[in-house]
């Protein structure tokens, strides 16, 4: 059973919005006693998925969790937006795969690696959740 | 009737001033550090007089009439200018709010005998009175907000200097978090530092960005294949271990990158490119 002990959320409909929700995830990954690496890739996986509710669902949702299951305690990071959702979530996983010409398709699967636990649920016309766990090792 | 507040403003005036510079004088939160006292008398005077011209019956209960518009530019004026000065929201709110309670003793001593209008007057100047105070508070986060947007491009500007370091190379160092705006800002000053000092290689220096995501990655191979197009070198330097392992996980390719872990150890690389050699010098050549 997982225990939520502190939450925030925060509207994310610009870049500094963004910004300001990787100093929030620092100070509280800092305060539950990641290390620099696990604060950095958590930060890094967060920007992927804040941006991309920016970019292609215009706007989102997060929340900033600290939780814990029995001995362990970690960060929850949760993105919710009602965009259009994404028609083929295993081939939008994949390393490369983009609809957008300008970028690199790396987001999805790069926040999937920098993370203990990932999860994305879409439905088109929907929109799409994203949730994310880092444990404190 | 219709001049009886106005009448009543005029008559007392010299009680309100006074009462209500006490009041200010009296409470905490007055900034003597920001503002002399007669500073303090003659914008209270003038926000006495603004009232007192226009006051009566009718608009009394609608802050939006007209009849305040003076009023109403000079509280604005107020709060601008504090909010600049550097007072708090509180302060800059207690102005206003404190003028109600001078105004509703005034009202309490003139009106003693005639508790219904009492009772009318003292809600309508309540109401008027915290119309304006809320304006004032919108008045105040404007002006802050003003601020905060000129900051802004202020930091864009000076967040992005351009350093020649050597002849022949040029240094950029990358300070927080890089937005679009940005970003473009950067390409933009690189190139044309570039440009402007005939230089064949320009540093990028990435130890002030908290991260490299994919967006930052890409930006970065950008600049670097724009500098190669202009017949010039970039190296990125200043990465960190985190972000080496990051850069891994995300799966971004800059093996076509030039990368250094420290700004000294791109700029070693720097002069070997352009075949310099820096030793140190023999002891005996300057006794010699
Ligand atoms: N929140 C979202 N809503 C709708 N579609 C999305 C969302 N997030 C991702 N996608 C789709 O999934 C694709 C892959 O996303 P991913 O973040 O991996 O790459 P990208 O955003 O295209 O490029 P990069 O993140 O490398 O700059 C996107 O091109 C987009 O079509
Ligand atoms: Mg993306």
């Amino acid at each position: 059973m997982i225990i939520i002990s502190s939450s925030e959320t925060a509207s994310i409909r610009t870049e500094q919005d963004v910004a300001r929700l990787l100093h929030r995830i620092k100070a509280v990954a800092a305060d539950t006693g990641l290390g620099t690496v696990s604060q950095t890739k958590l930060m890094t996986a967060a920007s992927e998925l804040a941006r991309n509710m920016l970019f292609y669902a215009n706007e989102g949702v997060s929340y900033l969790e600290q939780i814990s299951q029995g001995t362990k305690v970690g960060i929850r990071l949760t993105f919710i937006d009602h965009g259009p959702g994404i028609p083929d979530v295993d081939l939008a996983m994949q390393d490369g795969y983009t609809t957008n010409p300008q970028s690199l398709g790396l987001g999805l699967p790069g926040a999937r690696r920098l993370v203990n636990e990932f999860a994305i649920i879409s439905t088109v016309g929907k929109g799409t959740t994203v949730t994310v766990i880092t444990w404190k090792l | 009737m219709e001049h009886y507040l106005s009448d009543l403003l005029r008559r007392q005036k010299k009680r309100l001033l006074e009462q209500w510079i006490q009041n200010q004088l009296a409470s905490s939160d007055l900034r003597d550090d920001l503002m002399s006292s007669d500073e303090l008398r003659a914008q209270s005077e003038e926000v006495i007089d603004a009232l007192t011209d226009v006051l009566s019956e009718k608009n009394i209960t609608n802050p939006q009439s007209t009849d305040f518009q003076n009023l109403s530019d000079l509280l604005a004026g107020i709060s601008i200018s504090r909010a600049r000065q550097g007072f708090t929201p509180r302060e800059t709110g207690m102005f206003v709010l404190s003028l109600k309670d001078t105004l509703l003793d005034v009202l309490q001593s003139e009106l003693a005998d005639d508790p219904v209008r009492l009772h009318d007057l003292t809600m309508k100047i309540s109401k008027l009175i915290d119309n304006f105070s809320v304006s004032t508070f919108e008045t105040y986060i404007k002006g802050r907000e003003d601020i905060i947007s000129r900051q802004t491009s202020e930091i864009t500007d000076i967040s992005t200097p351009v350093i020649q370091v050597w002849d022949g190379i040029v240094a950029m160092p990358l300070i927080g978090t890089l937005d679009s705006a940005r970003t473009q800002v950067v390409m933009e000053n690189l190139l044309q530092a570039i440009v402007e000092t005939g230089s064949s290689i320009a540093i990028l220096d990435i130890s002030g960005v908290p991260t490299v995501d994919t967006r930052v990655a890409q930006h970065l191979i950008k600049t670097v294949s724009a500098t190669r197009l202009m017949g010039a070198e970039c190296i990125i330097s200043g990465i960190r271990p985190e972000i080496a392992q990051i850069v891994i996980h995300l799966g971004i390719d800059l093996s076509n990158i030039v990368t250094k872990a420290s700004l000294a150890k791109a700029l070693q690389h720097a002069f070997g490119m352009l075949r310099l050699v820096v030793r140190k010098q023999d002891r005996d050549l300057r006794s010699a």
